[in-house]
C-alpha cells in the first residue's frame, strides 16, 4: 500500500497500533464508521505487543502470557472492517481533522470527521554522563530486539534505572539465556515507606503478585545492587565500563559492553501538542499529559487521545482507554455503541494501581535532573551544565531556550531531551515545571522530504494561491 | 554485541552498508541488523562527530538515522532490510553537494 492508495476522508483515524489504537478501531469500525488505522511499524502491537504476530521467540514462556494475550486484539481490529495501514508515518495533524501522512515514501494529506491519538509511550530521558555512547541503549530497545528479531545482548551486560519494566526486560533476557552481570538499581531508599500508604489500591490488582513473583524470579539470578545515587557509562569509542555508588558507599566501577537504561515511561505527546491538544504537567509521574475528560476527549474538538499516550496506567488500562473512545467517536457521529459500564470500572481499577507503583517507582531526581557533564539534548550535544548556565543568564523556559543553546531543535524534535530541559529550567530558576511549560512542537513531527511534501496532489485553489502565473 | 536465538533463524536478507555485504534476518529493522552484524558505531554525530548507535530502536530517538538507497536521515529501527538494499552510514553533518 502506498500514499496513493488512501481515501481523501475517513469518519475516523486512529495513530498507532498498540492496544489503545487497535481497541478503537475495533469499536469504530464495528459500530460502522469508516474507521482508518495508522501505525509507523512494520506490524501492529505497539511497544507491548510489538512483534506479537511475527515473533520469532516461539517459546511462550520467554516474553509471557501478558505479552501473547496481545494477539486477541490485533485478531479483533483485523476482522472489525477497519482499513489497517502499517509503516504509515504521521507528520502532521491540525485543527481542522487534516492528516499529513506518508507511506513508502508517498504522501497524502486527508481529513477525519475524528482522530484518535494513540501514540502510546516513550521511554523517560534518562541522561547520565556518556549516555550517547554506543553500546548504551534503553532497556525497551533491548525488549524491542528481543521481542522483533531473537536478538539478546551478548558480552557484558549491566541494567541500571528503576520501575515494573526493568523487572520484566530482565525476567524475560534471562529466560531467553542472556547473561546480566549486575542490576544497578536507582530506586531511592524512601520510595517503599511513601508507596506504602497507597497500596491499597495495588493491593486489588493481580499487578501485585505479578510483579513479586518477577522480582523473585530476577533476584534468584542477578546481582542487584540497590539505592544506586550516581551513574556514569565511559569509553571512548563505545562503552567500556559503569561507574555507579551506591547510597553510603564509594564509587565503583564494573567492565561493561552494554547498559541497558530506564526509568519508567512517559506519554509520547509530540503529535498531540503539535495539533494543538493542550497538555498539563503531572507532579506524580513527571510529565506532560493531554487534559481530557473521562472519555478521550481532548481540548481541540475532534480529537480524543487514549492509551499511555493519554497518562501512563499500563496496557490493560491502555486498551480500555481506547475503546471508550472509540465508543465516544461512535457516539458523536451517531451510532449505537453497547453500555461502557462494565468498560469504566475495568479502566477504575487499573488506574487505581497507578498511585502506588508511580509512587513506589519514582525516579529519582538526581537521574531526572542531571550533572552539569551529562548531554541532554543528545541531538545538538548540549549539556546540563549549558542549560544551567542560560537559565541563570535569565532564560525563563524551553523555548527561548532553542535560541541560547539550540536545544530541542535536532532531529528528534525534542523527544530525547523536553522532559529533561523543563525540569532543569525548574530546578535552577526555582519554579514549578508548569510555570516553565514545554517545548513548542510543530508540524512535520517526524521528518519528510521536501521532494515528498512537494509530490502531494494539491488543490487548484491552493496551487492558485502561491503559484504565479 | 548481540546474539540471535537458535529459534529466531530465518531466511536470510542480504543487504549493502557501506559497499560491504551483510546479511540480516528478514523483519529485522536496519537498526537490528547493523547491530547484530557488530557494527559500531553506526553513525558520527552532526555536531562533534562523535560515534553514536541505536538507543531507543522505537523510532523516537534518532540516533539510528541512516541513508536507504539515497534517502537521507530515515529511521532506521522503522525501516525493515530487503534484499539488495543499499544502506549508507552517515558520518558528521550533510556536506553541501554531497
Amino acid at each position: 500500500m502506498s500514499g496513493r492508495d488512501l481515501k481523501a476522508a475517513y469518519d475516523v483515524v486512529i495513530v498507532g497500533a498498540g492496544p489503545a489504537g487497535l481497541a478503537a478501531a475495533s469499536e469504530t469500525a464495528r459500530a460502522g464508521l469508516d474507521a482508518l488505522l495508522v501505525d509507523e511499524n512494520a506490524g501492529p502491537g505497539g511497544q507491548i505487543y510489538r512483534g506479537i504476530t511475527t515473533t520469532p521467540v516461539c517459546n511462550r514462556s520467554i516474553l509471557g502470557n501478558d505479552y501473547w494475550s496481545g494477539r486477541a486484539l490485533v485478531d479483533e481490529a483485523r476482522t472489525s472492517g477497519a482499513t489497517i495501514v502499517q509503516n504509515a508515518t504521521v507528520w502532521s495533524l491540525d485543527r481542522d481533522l487534516q492528516l499529513g501522512i506518508s507511506i513508502s515514501g508517498v504522501s497524502r494529506l486527508l481529513k477525519a470527521r475524528r482522530v484518535v491519538i494513540a501514540t502510546g509511550a516513550m521511554e523517560r530521558p534518562f541522561p547520565i554522563p556518556g549516555w550517547t555512547l554506543p553500546g548504551v541503549m534503553t532497556a525497551g530497545a533491548a525488549q524491542t530486539m528481543l521481542k522483533s528479531s531473537g536478538l539478546l545482548p551478548a558480552g557484558k551486560t549491566v541494567v541500571a534505572g528503576t520501575g515494573p519494566l526493568l523487572l520484566l526486560l530482565a525476567a524475560q533476557m534471562l529466560r531467553a539465556g542472556a547473561a546480566i552481570d549486575a542490576i544497578l538499581d536507582t530506586t531511592p531508599s524512601g520510595n517503599l515507606m511513601k508507596a506504602a500508604p497507597r497500596v491499597a489500591g495495588f493491593a486489588l490488582s493481580p499487578l501485585l503478585k505479578k510483579g513479586w513473583t518477577l522480582k523473585r524470579e530476577v533476584e534468584r539470578q542477578v546481582r542487584v545492587v540497590r539505592h544506586v545515587t550516581s551513574l556514569a557509562a565511559d569509553g571512548d569509542d563505545a562503552l567500556r565500563s559503569v561507574t555507579y555508588a551506591a547510597r553510603g558507599d564509594a564509587t565503583a566501577t564494573i567492565p561493561a559492553d552494554t547498559l541497558l537504561l530506564h526509568q519508567g515511561v512517559v506519554p509520547h505527546t509530540n503529535l498531540a501538542m503539535a495539533a494543538g491538544v493542550a497538555h498539563e504537567w503531572d507532579v506524580r509521574q513527571h510529565c506532560w499529559c493531554p487534559a481530557l475528560q473521562g472519555d478521550g476527549r481532548s481540548s481541540v474538538e475532534g480529537i480524543f487521545v487514549a492509551g499511555d499516550g493519554a497518562g501512563i496506567a499500563g496496557a490493560a488500562a491502555a486498551e480500555w482507554r481506547g475503546r471508550l473512545a472509540g465508543m465516544a467517536v461512535a457516539r458523536d457521529l451517531g451510532r449505537a455503541v453497547p453500555d461502557a459500564q462494565g468498560i469504566r470500572q475495568r479502566l477504575q481499577r487499573e488506574e487505581r494501581a497507578r498511585p502506588f507503583l508511580d509512587t513506589l517507582f519514582d525516579p529519582p531526581k538526581a537521574m531526572r535532573v542531571p550533572v552539569d557533564e551529562a548531554i541532554v539534548c543528545r541531538c545538538e550535544e548540549v549539556t546540563a551544565g549549558e542549560v544551567r548556565a542560560a537559565a541563570r543568564l535569565g532564560c525563563t523556559g524551553p523555548n527561548q531556550l532553542k535560541a541560547f543553546t539550540r536545544a530541542g531543535m535536532g532531529p528528534c524534535q525534542g523527544r530525547m531531551c523536553g522532559l529533561t530541559l523543563t525540569e532543569l529550567i525548574a530546578d535552577t530558576n526555582d519554579m514549578t515545571p508548569a510555570a516553565v511549560g514545554h517545548l513548542r512542537v510543530r508540524p512535520p513531527v517526524k521528518p519528510i522530504s521536501l521532494s515528498e511534501l512537494a509530490g502531494m496532489p494539491f488543490e487548484d485553489a491552493a496551487v492558485k494561491a502561491v503559484a504565479r502565473g | 554485541m548481540f546474539k540471535r536465538l537458535p529459534e529466531a533463524a530465518a531466511k536470510p536478507v542480504r543487504f549493502e552498508v557501506d559497499g560491504r555485504t551483510i546479511e540480516a534476518r528478514f523483519g529485522d529493522s536496519i537498526a537490528a541488523a547493523l547491530l547484530a552484524a557488530g557494527i559500531s558505531p553506526t553513525r558520527l554525530s552532526a555536531v562533534s562527530q562523535s560515534p553514536r548507535a541505536p538507543y531507543c530502536m522505537m523510532g523516537v530517538c534518532f540516533e539510528c538515522i541512516v541513508t536507504v538507497d539515497g534517502v537521507a536521515n530515515r529511521q532506521g529501527c522503522l525501516v525493515q532490510v530487503r534484499d539488495g538494499m543499499r544502506v549508507e552510514t552517515i558520518r558528521g553533518k550533510r556536506e553541501v553537494g554531497a
